[in-house]
Formats: C-alpha cells, structure tokens, sequence
C-alpha cells in the first residue's frame, strides 16, 4: 500500500473514532473542565505551526522565498474578510506572479 | 426534538448559505492534495471517510513536504481531537443504538454542529443531521471536482499552490483565535514549529507544537 493511501485510512479511521467516541461510549456526560480547556486549545497552536511550517519550512531548514510575498497578501485579504477562496487565489497568484517576474 | 416539523429542512436550509463555499473549500482540497501528489481517488476518498477539512490539510502539507506517514496522520487525528469533546456534547439529543450513533456522529463537523446549537446552548439533532447532510455532499463533491480539475491544470508550483497552503491554514487559524488563551497556544505552537525546522523531520515540528495545547488548563 502507498504512504498516501496509508495516510488516507489512517487520518480517516482516526476521525471517524473521534466523532464516535461521545456519541456512543459517553452518552450525555461532558468532559472535565481542565481537559476541555486542553483539547480547545490544540486547533489554533496545530494551525499556528502548518502556517509556520508551510510559509518558511523546507528541507530541514528555513527557505524564505516568494512564498512571503503571496501570504503578505493573503493577511491583507483576511483582514478584508475576504471569502476563503479568494484568500487562497490571491495568495497562489501573487507568488505565482512573483516567480515569474524574479526568474 | 420539538419545534418546526422538518428540522431536517430547516438544518439543511441553515447549511445551503455556506454550501457553495464548502464546496469550493472541497475543490481547493482537491487541488492542493493533487498539487501534494496525491491522487484523485485518494482525496476523494479522504473527505468522504474523514469529513473534516484543517486535518486533510495538514495530513496532505505534511506529505508534500515528505513527511512520514507518521507524522502526517499523527498531525492530523491530533487536529480532529476536538471532535471528542464536539462530540460529547451532542451525544445526548443523537438517537438510538451505539451503530445509529456512530453513523449520526460522522455528520458532525464544525459548521453542521454550530449551525444545530440553540440559543440555551443545548442541540437540535435535527438541524445537525439535516445541515450535515447538505455540508457532506458539497464536501465531497467539490473535493472530486477539484482533484479532477487538478489534474488539468499542471505543475503546481509554477501556480504558487505551495504558498495557498499556509495562506490557508492562516485564514483558518484566524477563525480559531476568540480568546487570548488561543492567541498564547498559537504563539506558542509557531514558536515551537518555528525552532524546529531546521532540526527534524517534516512533520516533527507540527507534532511538538501540540505543546501550545496546554495553556487551555484551567485551575479549578
């Protein structure tokens, strides 16, 4: 079996477990405060570092390249509350268009 | 379970105003997974079985950057640990036996589960199943349309697909942020990231800034 499709049944089983996990073994009880606050906190510090790791990471080590150009228009974009699409457009345009020029 | 007589209409309509961007977010998948090189099938196969957008993200960024398959599930399934604690509170208004439960659990997602929540806090089972039905199609086939319209359009980098990536994970992080708890775990997860880089395996430094989770302890 390919890494990819053992990644696509893992991550799957994974969340499927996840979701589960309340509805059927817990029934109407909730999690204790403390961990609640844990498990609330693992999205922002996860996303924090994919966007780390995908705007300055590469090969065991730090490439900054057009990549910063694309995502220093991509905040402007959030900051216009733009839809997401456009987020992802403008960001892959202008390094797109930055690549192109610098080359 | 009171109120309107088809909540599931009613469910569905709340998650028609966000279905086509669900759908778009899909096809963004589709494409990003393809650029990432994986295939079409995959990806499809992938929002149908794991129905939940920032983890196929992150398992297929880990990927590309040739990350283990280790490292990219791991960072995943960790993203959906949310879905435990989502998942148990709604798991009192889902019906009937423990396979009912597990299969009416998979509809959950963010959107669907904050579209079924009442003013009071408690949840409508028929809003949930109702908007995740209509969310799941849209997931599912925008991540087809995109993965097959991927394969069209060539080399991805040439495109900057590599910068939509943490384009997008920043446009989902800003989502998260609602609390100054949430800006410290982020600060704390991207310094972790930040650091490790250039010592470790891809997909390393994504598992270690897990870390930032902790400062959700509350005291008692």
């Amino acid at each position: 079996m390919s890494s990819t499709w053992l990644v696509v049944l893992i991550v799957g089983a994974g969340t499927v477990v996840c979701k589960a996990a309340g509805p059927v073994l817990l029934g109407g009880r909730t999690l204790p405060p403390q961990l609640a606050g844990i498990v609330d906190m693992l999205a922002p510090a996860l996303l924090a570092a994919l966007v780390v790791t995908q705007a300055v990471g590469g090969d065991r080590k730090l490439v900054f390249d057009e990549r910063l150009f694309g995502i220093a228009a991509a905040i402007v974009a959030i900051r216009l509350r733009a839809p997401l699409l456009v987020i992802i457009a403008v960001a892959a345009g202008v390094t797109a268009f930055v690549r192109l020029i610098g080359a | 379970m009171t109120g309107s007589p088809s909540p599931y209409r009613a469910g569905a309509r709340r998650a028609a105003t966000i279905a086509p961007a669900v759908f778009v977010f899909g096809a963004s998948f589709g494409l990003l997974a393809h650029s990432a090189g994986m295939g079409a099938l995959a990806s499809v196969v992938m929002s149908a079985t794991t129905f939940a957008g920032s983890a196929q993200f992150a398992a297929v960024s880990v990927l590309s950057a040739a990350g283990s398959v280790g490292a990219a599930a791991t960072a995943a399934v960790l993203l959906n640990a949310r879905y435990v604690p989502i998942g148990i509170s709604v798991a009192s208004v889902l019906r009937g036996g423990p396979l009912r439960r597990f299969v009416e659990a998979q509809l959950v997602v963010d959107e669907s589960w904050a579209f079924s929540r009442r003013r009071d806090g408690s949840f409508d089972r028929g809003l949930l199943i109702g908007a995740g039905l209509v969310l799941y199609t849209c997931w599912v086939l925008g991540t087809a349309a995109g993965a097959i319209g991927g394969e069209a359009l060539g080399d991805p980098d040439s495109l900057g697909l590599d910068a939509a990536f943490a384009a997008l994970f920043l446009a989902l992080l800003v989502l998260q942020i609602t609390s100054r708890r949430a800006v410290v775990a982020a600060l704390v997860g991207g310094t972790i990231a930040f650091v490790l880089v250039p010592f470790t395996a891809p997909g390393i430094p994504i598992i270690a800034a897990t870390a930032g989770c902790l400062v959700g302890w509350r005291k008692r």
